[in-house]
């Protein structure tokens, strides 16, 4: 049986197609303003990595903010329950799952069939998400790549008052006017949000294996931040971390084949 | 690197009464108002406003206090030492050294708007570069309730800035742009001015022209200052103050979605903080000398 | 005086209203130590009358300090309503 999950998230584009529950495929795109195009390019692409027609494809389930548009799913699912489903998949063992995206973050309890039991979402601002990095990634003039290891590299804990994406970019430019360290900033920034995720994810009651997905388990700084404000669980991240949420999709429209 | 964003500008400026002579009048109060964004002086005599300046703040609010204060006396041939009794006010307010008392921008808000207004005034909307607030308050100035908003750029003059700098056009066209459109557009739907943002680039990528994504944050944005004052209920008569009620765009868009009209004066509503900080001053002050 | 403090963003409207009229009669100010981070203090507002208030360090954050208190899922009563036998504060969200 050949299932393909879609994710089409605010800023990614991700594909996964799998053989009997193993993933064959795996591609993922930066989104743009023809979400729907975009998202056929991803498919073929993934259908070339992995060697099958689309006819071939059982089944297609989309989830993320997209999903209502996307091309070739016959069914859709959101976020929570794609990355609940997902996750669970990739370890059984898993309670918790931390979904930190562009533009949403949320914690995610789990049961052992990867049903949702409780969540708790922040959303529609910018604070609260990936788009938080980015905006002091510009403001700081690095790379998102270079932010994570740079934050790494500072053991200062310099407090960040601002909790506004808007009003945070200011108060970075006057740090740097300040000449405080970049990476001292880099590191406030990810302390900062980690702890309104660590915050957000409390009012769901964090059950251990704990892990971490989404676009932002790619920042090592982040991730340390996560680690240092919820001391109390072993934070897990991953590899892949950003294709959960699709092979959740990928794994429930098996589920609905009767796989 | 270099300071990259101005914040919402003002325009720096002092006047003073030339009718009126200080050294007749019993009692000289004033108020002192550090803003985030810019610091006020107004000074009273007898309880008629006879100068006032306006000044953007500088990195330390102790020497932006000091600089409107001079600016304030400049060519009234008062002294600061004249000044019976001084109120600091504002978000620096407790930085204000010649300060005898601080009180909060919200008390000190509504008795100045109570001042320039009259006392028919019930609800008030501060709109200022980095802040929102809404007062309600009673016949006499006083506040009955109040709420604020300074932790969220929408719904400020910072909001307003960010759209400014996208579409390069400046701060104070933004208004009158907004009106030069064909028809009305759809708000913006993001709240968040970081999302509104990216909204407006697609929305200008569709082939949107500048004036048009201007009016459709200018709706938004008047969309969320009249959720905030719906929080509060507004009650008739109803006053703008700050930074954004030059800003027709939104103040008239405001307007319609309340079908009510703000009042207007004759005194710059920027100066309402100050204004009702020398109020307080001037009744601190008679309190003071009847205890003695 | 009914004093909102908190705060609106793009995710939603977090406000903790106290209606101070209320606190001037209150003889124990329970919501000081029945809050668990300490978000209260007892000062003279403006008008020179005891009041509780949200301290400002509090008041742009008031959605992740209180988010212990409020579990998504069986919320217990909030320990500073409980508190305040007068009935002077509730809570936007
Ligand atoms: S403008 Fe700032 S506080 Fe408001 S929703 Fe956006 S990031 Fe959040
Ligand atoms: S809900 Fe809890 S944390 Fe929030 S103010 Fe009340 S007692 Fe304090």
């Amino acid at each position: 049986m050949i299932t393909a999950g879609m994710d089409l998230g605010a800023k990614t584009i991700k594909i996964v197609i799998m053989k009997d529950g193993q993933v064959i495929a795996r591609v993922k795109k930066l989104s743009g303003f023809e979400q729907e195009i975009l998202a056929k390019e991803v498919m073929n692409e993934a259908l070339v990595q992995a060697g099958i027609e689309l006819d071939q494809v059982d089944k297609t389930v989309a989830t993320g903010v997209g999903r209502k548009t996307a091309p070739f799913a016959t069914d859709i699912i959101t976020e929570v329950g794609a990355a609940a489903r997902g996750a669970i998949a990739r370890n059984p063992n898993l309670r918790t799952v931390l979904d930190i995206g562009a533009e949403e973050g949320r914690a995610i309890i789990v049961t052992p069939e990867g049903r949702v039991k409780d969540f708790a979402i922040n959303e529609k601002c910018a604070a609260g998400s990936g788009t938080f990095v980015e905006a002091m990634a510009r403001a700081l003039e690095i790379t998102i790549e270079d932010f994570g290891p740079m934050s790494l590299t500072s053991d200062k804990a310099v407090p960040m008052n601002a909790q506004c994406a808007v009003f945070a970019e200011s108060e970075v430019v006057s740090l740097l006017h300040a000449r405080t360290p970049k990476n001292d900033i880099t590191r406030a920034v990810c302390d900062a949000i980690s702890s309104r995720i660590v915050s957000m994810a409390r009012r769901v009651s964090i059950e251990p294996e704990v892990i971490l997905i989404g676009g932002m388990a790619y920042n090592v700084g982040f991730v340390a931040s996560m680690k240092r404000t919820l001391t109390e669980m072993v934070i897990q991240v991953p590899d892949n971390p950003e294709f959960v949420g699709a092979e959740g999709a990928a794994w429930i429209a098996h589920d609905k084949l009767g796989g | 690197m270099p300071q990259k964003k101005e914040f919402w500008r003002w325009k720096e400026y002092n006047w003073h009464d030339e009718d009126i002579d200080p050294h007749a009048g019993e009692i000289i109060s004033a108020g002192v108002d550090v803003g985030s964004v810019s610091s006020q002086v107004v000074i009273i005599v007898d309880g008629k406003l006879y100068a006032f300046s306006s000044m953007r703040t500088g990195s330390d609010s102790p020497d932006s206090a000091r600089n409107a204060m001079s600016w304030a006396l400049e060519n009234t041939g008062l002294e600061i030492d004249d000044i019976n009794f001084v109120v600091g006010t504002g978000y620096g307010r407790v930085n204000v050294p010649m300060a005898h008392k601080a009180i909060t921008e919200i008390a000190c808000h509504a008795r100045g708007a109570n001042f320039m207004y009259g006392p028919k005034v019930r609800t008030i909307l501060d709109m200022g570069g980095q802040d929102c607030k809404a007062i309600r308050c009673d016949h006499r100035g006083k506040v009955t309730n109040f709420l604020m908003n300074d932790k969220c750029a929408a719904g400020t003059g910072r909001g307003m800035e960010v759209f400014a700098d996208l579409l390069q056009v400046s701060i104070e066209d933004v208004g009158e742009l907004s009106f030069k459109v064909d028809h009305e557009p759809d708000p913006v739907s993001s709240t968040c001015v970081v999302f509104a943002k990216t909204e407006a680039a697609g929305l200008l990528r569709q082939g949107w022209n500048k004036n048009l994504v201007l009016a459709a944050y200018s709706s938004a944005m008047a969309h969320r200052v009249f959720t905030l004052i719906e929080r509060l209920g507004v009650e008739p008569e109803f006053a703008i103050t700050g930074g954004i009620a030059k800003n027709i765009g939104v103040v008239h868009r405001l307007e319609d979605e309340l079908g009510m009209k703000a009042l207007s004066s004759d005194i710059d509503s920027q100066i309402a903080g100050a204004l009702g900080a020398a109020l307080f001053a001037k009744a601190l002050y008679e309190k003071k000398m009847k205890k003695k | 005086m009914i004093a909102n403090y908190g705060y609106m963003d793009g995710s939603g409207e977090y406000y903790i209203s106290i209606d101070t009229d209320k606190c001037i009669d209150c003889s124990h100010h329970g919501c000081v130590d029945a809050c668990p981070v300490g978000m209260f203090i007892i000062e003279p507002d403006d008008y020179d009358d005891d009041v509780a208030l949200i301290k400002q360090e509090f008041r742009k954050k008031v959605k992740y300090e209180c988010a212990p208190c409020k579990p998504v899922s069986n919320r217990p009563p909030l320990p500073c309503i409980k508190a305040c036998t007068p009935g002077a504060i509730g809570h936007s969200w």
